[in-house]
């Protein structure tokens, strides 16, 4: 059938190519012509698409079309804390004076980028009561790398080399066990209480001269705030561990708490969550690490140090003395620094204060509104993410994952389904605070919907979305028969 | 300071509607939603700046980029690793459209296709360009690519010794070392005109062109590493393929690259983009994303996140890799920067960039006191100067006359693999942004010292 106007995504780029077409048109050379290298190392056989500028424009857009997104509709996938990106951080982050300067020139032509970076480090370092900071690691699991790595480094610098394990809550996100494992340690479960805390007697059991540390998400992924966590970090440091800290959560916090004064010792921050960068459809982000003073010698290089002069401080880049060594190619993800930098100037301590207040706020909203239709597993005050789960449902032949469909139907992003593991049925669900308070209630008025639709109609819950581009893919073909390129037909 | 009655513009929320919501909670204050926090932790005192208004932030934020001396004020010719390139207007139209900008990582297939068919062209694209059966959805940056390929290697082959190069990035080999710490694995640097390889060696691993500028041969290491039962790995530079045969032309098992070159701007080094590409027989070891092509239940064709059992959300600590988010939307920028280029436009870049350099190099040649070491082999965008004063000074007087010089090379660790003679090195980049002008500009600059 012929579509008119619209600009249809069915063809790939290669498929669209017209020998010929051009999406751009080079400058002219204007240095007299050089000989070229032996033909032998010239290539001839370079398989990019010839299409021209507005068709480059067109697809992309219409591309762009059939995805949700924050700026399209709300998204409350729970641990992701898809909040608003405010414009003006991205248009800072494009100013010409950054965007467009090279990592490698000297101090003296990029004072402005290194104090602006020594400035965030300390904003961070306040924000989360840590003395060090370093912003050169570029997403959250990066970030648990070069964390996990620095309670290695500290332990074999005692000769205490015997800390082979670390402790992981079942309830933890993947990568903290596989930052763990990449970092060398065996990986042992830690369990959790009938309350979602960590269960303290599981933890003595794990403590002792074979533990390197735990690793835990505070809030934890269940949205709680684990009522004993300075007691989980005393038995820790007694024992000999450190505590690492996964800052996904931190937007629960934000100036409610600092994870320094709780005795935390090493964590990370998703500047990518709490601090509004935009996600990307899955990066860039940025994963600064913060750390108590023990931990100060052995941060990932660089970090930005300032000292004083006649005319005011000068800043530079700097290896800490025993330092993990480096974690990417040059300083960090500026650009993202940038925007996290501009973020944290435009709320100041009470703006900062009043983004934990109102997530969690909203978040709360949501479980008193759902807890009579969608099982509450821990019927508690959550945090600033609400854990339900569809058990209810399933019982009438409706799954978590039926549930989550249908609410793409109702314009909806599904929440973060089947985790926590320790769930059943797992709806991990995470407003923030960005969302008004109609749409809160347009949320609960969808699940309720579908909460009667699981009894009406299960079977076309079932079958759910019937409204996106298209319905449920066919996962397990993919992943047997793996198709990741495009071929020419032979 | 506390300004108790702060409404940020990012917040709906008002005092009213709070108290409301509250009210259907039997709460009356947003305080009392803390109350498992220990009191003693509880609203810790928090030192930062009062806030400041779009207008304020723009002001300090202009005021702070202005003390950087940015690429396109003046000549530039700075790239060790980072590229000064043009990036067409599209790109950043498109990529900050709110629908690919704001959207999470495509867990959602029925509502991600636009991501997700982005990054299956991404892959379509970018394993073209190297010449490799397939990419995946990208990494970090192109050193972490690299080390994620050597750590690849060695789970493929099963070995845990490694021979790097010592033409292969300082940097990189930097991250090689801390990614590879806690696996006892064995990093050799050997020498590029005789690597050492054995039948215990992993991989053998090159940079093409290499960080000094060089072309090597390609062919003679992966008949050397294969010899040996041992992978080539090989890190590449995407606009250099757009007209020499890439790695994959010779048998390279993994290659890797710095997207960054590909329409993303220098941005004081990131984001940027990692590329990697292996042999099909090696996807189930490789990290990161990947997007296969499917049908829905009605038959349509689409895109899904595939072959997840490699990854750390399922296999947890055996995953082949921690990474989870990565750059998407710069796999996007580079994907609308390749389209836009064509077959043509990349090529008619890197053949910009060939013939500015080479004329650079043969009048900096000719200038007294300097000379071209490496002259005698092919080279692309770079090239390595012996100066008669130390680089340093050059590039100070240089920036006087507003020229950005070459990397000064004298100083570890971009020395440490260099001959003693070779105690002056500026590794001197030229790309298609330098003009006649700018070229003829460094020369009479450099023709200062003698």
């Amino acid at each position: 059938m012929l579509k008119g106007g619209s600009r249809d995504t069915g063809k790939l780029l290669m498929e669209r190519s017209v020998p010929g077409r051009a999406g751009v048109v080079a400058p002219p050379l204007d240095v007299p012509e050089q000989p070229l290298p032996d033909a032998s190392m010239l290539r001839d056989d370079l398989a990019l698409p010839e299409v021209s500028e507005p068709e480059v424009v067109q697809y992309f857009t219409a591309l762009s079309q059939q995805n949700f997104s924050i700026d399209t509709q709300f998204y409350p996938l729970g641990s992701c804390t898809m909040k608003y990106n405010p414009k003006i951080n991205d248009e800072m982050a494009f100013l010409p004076g950054f965007a467009a300067i090279h990592p490698l020139q000297p101090p003296d032509q990029s004072q402005g980028a290194l104090e602006l970076l020594h400035t965030l480090q300390e904003y961070l370092g306040e924000i989360t009561g840590m003395s060090g900071v370093s912003l050169a690691t570029l997403a959250g699991a990066h970030g648990e790398l070069a964390g996990v790595l620095m309670m290695r480094a500290y332990h074999h610098s005692r000769g205490d080399t015997g800390r082979i394990k670390m402790a992981i809550p079942d309830s933890a996100h993947g990568t903290n066990p596989a930052s763990a494992a990449m970092a060398g340690f065996e990986v042992v479960t830690l369990a959790s209480d009938e309350d979602g805390n960590v269960d303290l007697e599981a933890l003595h059991e794990l403590v002792g001269p074979d533990l390197a540390g735990v690793m835990i998400t505070l809030p934890s992924t269940l949205g709680l705030f684990d009522r004993n966590i300075v007691e989980v970090c005393r038995i820790v440091h007694e024992a000999g561990g450190l505590v690492y800290g996964d800052g996904a959560n931190m937007n629960a916090l934000l100036g409610r708490a600092k994870l320094g004064d709780l005795g935390f010792d090493v964590i990370h921050l998703n500047l990518h969550k709490t601090f509004s960068t935009p996600h990307g459809g899955g990066g860039p982000g940025a994963g600064p690490v913060c750390c108590a003073p023990i931990l100060e010698p052995y941060l990932a290089a660089p970090i930005v140090t300032a000292s004083a002069n006649g005319s005011g401080p000068t800043y530079a880049l700097s290896n800490p003395e025993q330092s993990i060594g480096k974690m990417s190619g040059y300083h960090g993800n500026f650009g993202v620094l940038v925007r996290a930098y501009t973020y944290i100037r435009t709320l100041g301590d009470a703006g900062i204060k009043s983004i934990s207040g109102n997530a969690v706020l909203n978040a709360n909203y949501l479980l008193g509104a759902l807890k009579d239709i969608y099982y509450l597993p821990y019927d508690r005050t959550c945090m600033h993410e609400v854990v339900l789960s569809a058990d209810w449902q399933r019982a009438r032949g409706v799954s978590g994952l039926d549930v989550a469909k249908r609410l793409l139907d109702y314009g909806f992003h599904a929440p973060t389904m089947y985790f926590p593991l320790i769930v059943h049925e797992a709806l991990m669900i995470e407003p923030t605070e960005s969302e008004n308070r109609y749409t809160l209630d347009a949320f609960i008025e969808a699940l309720r919907q579908i909460n009667r639709e699981s009894e009406t109609d299960p079977d076309m819950v079932h079958h759910a979305p019937h409204t996106t581009p298209v319905s449920r893919l066919d996962e397990a073909g993919a992943a047997r028969h793996p198709d990741l390129r495009w071929r020419p037909k032979t | 300071m506390t300004t108790a009655h702060f409404q940020s513009h990012y917040i709906p929320n008002t005092e009213r509607e709070q108290a409301e919501m509250l009210a259907t909670l039997g709460l009356t204050s947003i305080d009392e939603l803390f109350h498992d926090i220990p009191d003693e932790y509880r609203n810790p005192p928090l030192n930062l700046p009062e806030p400041l208004s779009e207008l304020e932030i723009q002001r300090e934020l202009a005021g702070l980029a202005s003390k950087n001396r940015s690429l396109g004020s003046g000549p530039s010719f700075l790239g060790a690793g980072s590229y000064h390139h043009f990036i067409p207007a599209i790109v950043k139209a498109l990529m900050t459209r709110g629908e690919f900008l704001t959207a999470y990582t495509p867990y959602q297939p029925e509502v991600s296709q636009g991501t997700l068919q982005v990054i299956y062209e991404f892959q379509t694209l970018i394993s073209s360009l190297f010449g490799m059966e397939v990419a995946n959805a990208g990494m970090y940056d192109g050193a972490t690519s690299l080390a994620e390929g050597v750590l690849m290697a060695c789970r493929v082959t099963n070995r845990e010794r490694v021979a790097v190069s010592d033409t292969v990035s300082p940097t990189y080999l930097q991250v090689i070392r801390t990614y590879c710490q806690a696996h006892g694995i064995d990093i050799e640097v050997v020498r590029h005109w005789e690597p050492e390889v054995g039948d215990d060696t992993a991989c053998l691993v090159v940079q093409y062109p290499n960080f000094y500028g060089g072309l090597e041969d390609l062919g003679d290491f992966a008949q050397l590493a294969h010899g040996h039962g041992a992978l080539l790995v090989v890190s590449t530079d995407p606009t250099a393929c757009g007209m020499l045969n890439p790695p994959g032309h010779y048998s390279a098992d993994i290659v890797t690259g710095e997207g960054q070159p590909l329409g993303i701007p220098t941005s004081y080094g990131g984001p940027y983009l990692g590329l990697f590409t292996c042999k099909e027989q090696y996807i189930r070891q490789m990290p990161s994303r990947l997007v296969g092509r499917t049908v829905d239940s009605q038959g349509r064709t689409g895109y899904v996140l595939t072959l997840q059992t490699r990854e750390q959300h399922i296999r947890r600590e055996r995953a082949t890799s921690n990474i989870c988010t990565n750059e998407a939307l710069y796999a996007l920028a580079s994907t609308i920067y390749l389209a836009a280029m064509g077959r043509q436009g990349l090529k008619q870049v890197a053949e910009l960039c060939y013939h500015k350099a080479h004329y650079a190099a043969s009048r900096i040649e000719s200038l007294p006191g300097y000379n071209l070491p490496f002259q005698r082999g092919p080279f692309f965008q770079e090239f390595v100067v012996q100066c008669p004063a130390p680089p340093a000074e050059i590039n100070r007087k240089l920036m006087e006359r507003n020229i950005l010089g070459g990397l000064d090379i004298s100083v570890p660790p971009y020395s440490a693999p260099l001959p003693p003679d070779l105690d002056k090195g500026m590794l001197v980049c030229v790309t298609e942004m330098n003009s006649k002008e700018d070229i003829d500009a460094l020369v009479a600059g450099l023709a200062e010292f003698n």
